[in-house]
């Protein structure tokens, strides 16, 4: 399913193996650059396995094994001389729980601009930990207390913190993986109302569980079930007018 | 299709539908009953309507706080979404219908001499269609059905000629029966009053279409345009 012919991560005939246990069978699907996407689907449908091969994530467990194409600006990110840690950079990502560093404000969003070398100096630095805090909408609520432990922070506060983490770093791709379930209504809002003023920056890929949210942030949005790729289509058609019966049945809460 | 996996979400669907079924029910029987009393200048039975419509409009406040209900708790989607749009829409409509049967009803004191006008022997087969429109819209609604909806429209046209028959035969009697036109007269509103409940009922299944399908229906050859 293309979008368009400037898509910046495209996968091709996708297939994640746990073990024996299939988890994505032959998924295509394409993001455009300046998109949120939102993935939906029940538990174990797959959206984030499929997610996690966007930068490599399932690397990490052993028993997995990812078959197709996935290229970012028509590379495959699959390829031998690629740098997992370089890709990492380039596609961000953000949990379902916070996870910030047991370290201070500033050393959490200053930890990856200095191992990749994007700052010359300490200026330099500060300056990118302040406009990547801004981006994430932090700043003004951390400004006075950046040597303080990022664990100190509210949840809704922390997942901003990882937010301007992954921005740090200058991705061209955002990934989320239910980054709102932990949070409370206002903080969720918040995160929302970042990822719209992210929106155009960088491309974002979305897991979500709340059919709302998906509705409200992305502009696409891609139904999985069973590891299947359902449909896929503007946001706005997915949930006025599906055109699959078990995307309709899933989105009316009819699934099961 | 399923149900729901929250049961109460059904219940609400379906109390929503009943509502609507019941306020259709209302207003078809007001028009008819509206137009007997026009032919049997049955005062007692004009009062009657006009104080029943009372009962359409408190249905159709049930209707917009359970739709607006369902809205807020269930934050509905895809036809679901659909549905309960449209029915709060449908209620609106259905609502104006028993204005016009109100409004027929309160014109039976000013037609007396209703034997001796001979052109009103159409309009009873007019009420006729257009209740039989409404009815079928709303069956249409209760069975989700698209191709029905498109049916009931495909018969506007046929009120719409009566209308303009009507209206010729009835000019054409204040012309020759200069004494009956302040009654004749009040015949003409009755007429497009029926005339209008063929255009709501053309709306709802308008309505009812979308509901079902996601799709507006196809502009339809609406025909000439109208006389009046």
């Amino acid at each position: 399913m293309t979008i368009s012919n400037q898509a910046k991560i495209a996968a091709h005939h996708v297939n994640v193996w746990y073990g024996t246990k299939k988890a994505i069978d032959d998924v295509s699907l394409d993001f455009g650059s300046d998109q949120v996407t939102s993935l939906i689907g029940p538990s174990g449908c797959g959206k984030s396995t499929f997610l996690r091969t966007l930068n490599r994530m399932n690397d990490t467990i052993p028993s997995a094994r990812v078959e197709g194409d996935i290229t970012l600006d028509g590379e495959d990110i699959y390829a031998a001389h690629m740098d997992v840690v370089q890709l990492r950079a380039r596609v961000g990502m953000v949990f379902q729980k916070p996870n910030p560093f047991p370290k201070s404000i500033f050393e959490n969003v200053a930890y990856g601009p200095r191992i990749h070398g994007l700052a010359a100096n300490k200026p330099q630095l500060a300056e990118i930990v302040e406009k990547s805090l801004r981006r994430a909408g932090l700043w003004d609520e951390v400004k006075d207390r950046l040597t303080e432990s990022g664990t100190a922070l509210s949840g809704g506060q922390q997942q901003r913190l990882c937010i301007a983490r992954a921005i740090a770093v200058d991705p061209e791709v955002i990934l989320m993986d239910e980054p709102c379930s932990a949070l409370d209504p206002i903080a969720t809002a918040k995160i929302e109302e970042l990822i719209h003023e992210l929106k155009g920056r960088y491309a974002i890929v979305i897991v979500t569980h709340n059919m709302q949210q998906a509705a409200r942030v992305s502009q696409r949005t891609a139904f999985f079930h069973l590891g299947t790729l359902i449909e896929y289509g503007a946001t706005s058609d997915i949930f006025t007018n599906p055109r699959q019966e078990r995307t309709k049945d899933y989105i009316t809460g009819r699934y099961g | 299709m399923n149900d729901h996996t929250i049961k109460a979400f059904d219940e609400e669907i379906g109390q929503l539908r009943g509502l609507i079924a019941q306020m259709g029910g209302l207003a078809e029987h007001a028009i008819a009953a509206a137009m007997e009393a026009l032919r049997r200048h049955d005062l007692e039975g004009a009062r009657a309507i006009v104080a029943g419509d009372r009962k359409i409009d408190a249905l159709e406040m049930e209707v917009e706080a359970l739709a607006v209900r369902i809205i807020a708790l269930r934050a509905p989607l895809a036809d679901d979404l659909r549905e309960v749009v449209a029915a709060l829409k449908i209620a609106g409509v259905v609502e104006r219908i028993g204005d016009y049967a109100k409004n027929i009803a309160k014109r039976v004191p000013l037609i007396e001499s209703h034997g001796e006008i001979e052109p009103l022997s159409v309009l009873p087969a007019m009420s006729a269609l257009a209740v039989q429109m409404v009815h079928d819209a709303l069956d249409a609604f209760a069975a989700r059905d698209a191709e029905a909806a498109v049916e009931v429209c495909d018969r506007d046209r046929q009120v719409d000629d009566f209308y303009n028959s009507l209206f010729r035969v009835l000019v054409t009697h204040m012309m020759e029966n200069p004494k009956t036109i302040g009654q004749v007269a009040q015949l003409l509103f009755v007429a497009k009053n029926l005339e209008r409940v063929g255009d709501h009922a053309t709306n709802i299944a308008e309505m009812i279409y979308f509901a079902a399908t996601g799709t507006h229906m196809a502009e339809r050859d609406r025909g000439p345009l109208p006389t009046t």
